[in-house]
């Protein structure tokens, strides 16, 4: 490959940075609104803070994390989101691994019905399990959405992880049967170890679709705000605080800073997720 | 602080019940003669997934296409009057065409920006940066997403210093301010970029890896036979990269049909932006209606037919290859 390949004509690096720029923007636009007082806020758009006299604050953030139980949801969102990651990952693991190594009658059958509610929209759902968890008094409490998001996250689960483990090689396997390692020892020592990668970015896809959710939390858990994770918490702000712009800019910089963090800090995994999930074949 | 033991309780609680599932129901396993024993132990790995599975999306499934022949409280049945009352329903009709806006124009748009991206990506030496920052908006949830668009979108009357970034580009122009997500028709046009915004990524990501999955070996063998860049795209690129685009549109196409966030959050459905999720929750919340709210998922759910039936082909026929 040339160098003047690699380097690509001009109006490429133009386009390009023109279009990260476009990407980027509404961002940052809202990083630096949230740093600004209410009144500049309210009066003059974020690119007049960008020049002298400059005029910053870190108030939104105090207030909003005082006065609006915004560190409660964020508590909240935590106690959601890791069960709620942790459950499906590995329920799916036990029934990928018997999907992928272990023989029984209606195993393709029950994968390919699996692969069939990977579409299927969870809205369908809603009305009969609410009235269910009304029924048992579930409604409004945690478990009901651990309960809820395992359910819906794990026809994706098991299909990522049954590719992963499937893919693993079969010697192995023999070898370890061979050894006399029995079903909980080949599955804890060596299917677990070595699909650390695939587990990673599906933690990952959980965490993020967990955090994020809005109308699961919405519908299980009735908007109390004793129990109401950051999503909600967020989107009431929206509603009840339509013109106090300045909280909800904060507001909606600490429900993403998690999530920024845990992607930053694992994105290697995440794409090699999502190509184990999808492009693989 | 009171609510550190609680979290830890949350997080350790779930972990001990699994792992002692499935500690006990293997030692019981081995405790039964030796030859029933493979045939019992694929039902303890797969039980509890079946489980879940069964009792919040077949099961329901199932149900709410009961419940969608029955009246507001689940007492009686109706017949088909839930349907018949929803298709004469000027606002589920709406919701519809913007179902069908949102599955062409941001399915259309997010494929076309990621597949633009990633070619031009490609060719410069800064890529894994672009794409990092391209992909950023995925971890952002749509509640944060509707409120940094509102600073793109807001709007003053003409003649006040505008606030908003798109209205202060547009007057910068010449032109008069907009209040964009009030305005007929236009606005679902807007809201639906947000969500391009916030996909772009995602597809980018896919297509891009498997670009790199092509042998430059046959690009660079087309381009010495005088190919010039276009055919090159058109005749190899893009017929390799077709069944990647349809796993993209696919993901994408089941997204627009649920989309529920944006909407929810910037406009609440007002304005002629509702679309099918938000109508349902509103008939479920607000009417207090749960036969039309089911009425309403079940035509969701067969919205999603050619989808499904689409998927389960390719998965055959991917698994057919293996």
């Amino acid at each position: 490959m040339s160098v003047s390949r690699r380097l690509g004509p001009l109006p490429v690096h133009i386009a390009l940075i023109a279009l990260v720029l476009l990407w980027t923007l509404p961002t940052l636009a809202t990083v630096i609104n949230s740093f600004r007082p209410p009144i500049a806020i309210a009066s003059s758009g974020w690119w007049t803070a960008l020049v002298p006299p400059f005029n910053f604050t870190f108030g939104n953030y105090q207030s909003v994390l005082t006065t609006n139980n915004l560190a409660t949801s964020f508590l909240n969102s935590l106690t959601i989101t890791i069960p709620a990651t942790v459950i499906p990952i590995a329920v799916a693991a036990f029934a990928a691994y018997a999907f992928a190594w272990m023989n029984f009658p209606l195993r393709n059958t029950l994968f390919l019905l699996l692969v069939g509610l990977l579409v299927v929209p969870l809205q369908v759902t809603l009305v009969p399990v609410l009235q269910a968890y009304q029924a048992i008094g579930l409604t409004g409490t945690f478990p009901a959405v651990w309960l809820a998001h395992t359910g819906y996250g794990l026809p994706f689960s098991i299909y990522l992880l049954r590719n992963f483990f499937g893919a693993l090689p079969k010697d192995l396997f023999e070898a370890a049967s061979l050894d006399g390692a029995g079903t909980l020892t080949t599955f804890f020592r060596l299917v677990l170890p070595l699909s650390v990668p695939a587990l990673a970015s599906l933690a990952i896809f959980q965490f993020l679709w967990v955090w994020n959710d809005l109308l699961v939390a919405l519908i299980y858990l009735g908007g109390q705000v004793t129990v109401a994770p950051m999503t909600v918490t967020v989107a009431n702000l929206v509603s009840s605080l339509g013109q106090d712009w300045q909280k909800l800019t904060a507001a909606a910089f600490i429900s993403t800073a998690l999530p920024l963090i845990v992607f930053l800090a694992l994105q290697r995994y995440f794409v090699r997720g999502i190509l184990a999930g999808s492009v693989k074949g | 602080m009171e609510r550190i033991p609680q979290v830890a309780a949350a997080i350790a609680l779930p972990i001990a019940a699994l792992l002692g599932y499935i500690f006990v129901a293997e030692w019981l396993i081995n405790r039964t003669p030796q030859r029933v024993r493979p045939r019992l132990r694929p039902w303890i790995w797969v039980g509890p997934a079946l489980a879940f599975v069964g009792f919040f999306l077949v099961a329901p499934s199932i149900q709410t296409f009961i419940l969608s022949f029955k009246d507001a409280t689940s007492a009686n049945f109706v017949g088909i009057d839930n349907y018949t009352t929803i298709a004469n329903d000027p606002t589920v009709q709406l919701s519809l065409r913007n179902n069908v806006l949102w599955i062409v124009v941001f399915t259309g748009v997010v494929l076309i920006a990621g597949l633009l991206i990633a070619l031009l990506a490609d060719r410069v030496p800064y890529e894994s940066p672009v794409k990092s920052l391209i992909f950023l908006p995925q971890a952002i949830s749509f509640v944060a997403a509707g409120t940094i668009w509102k600073f793109i979108y807001a709007y003053q009357p003409q003649g006040i210093e505008q606030t908003g970034t798109l209205n202060a580009v547009v007057t910068a122009l010449g032109s008069e301010p907009h209040p964009w997500l009030t305005e007929i028709p236009t606005n679902n046009f807007f809201l639906i970029a947000v969500a391009i915004w916030a996909w772009t990524g995602f597809a980018l990501v896919i297509l891009s890896a498997a670009l790199k999955g092509i042998p430059l070996e046959l690009l660079e063998a087309a381009r010495v036979d005088g190919a010039s860049e276009l055919t090159v795209f058109r005749r190899i690129t893009f017929p390799l990269l077709l069944p990647t685009i349809t796993v993209v549109a696919t993901t994408l196409i089941i997204f627009a049909l649920k989309a529920f966030d944006v909407v929810y959050v910037m406009t609440g459905g007002n304005f002629d932006t509702n679309v099918i999720a938000l109508r349902m929750y509103q008939e479920l919340f607000n009417a207090r209606n749960a036969g039309r709210a089911s009425a309403i998922a079940v035509v969701l759910l067969l919205t999603v037919i050619p989808v499904l039936w689409f998927n389960l082909r390719r998965f055959r026929a991917q698994e057919a290859i293996r």
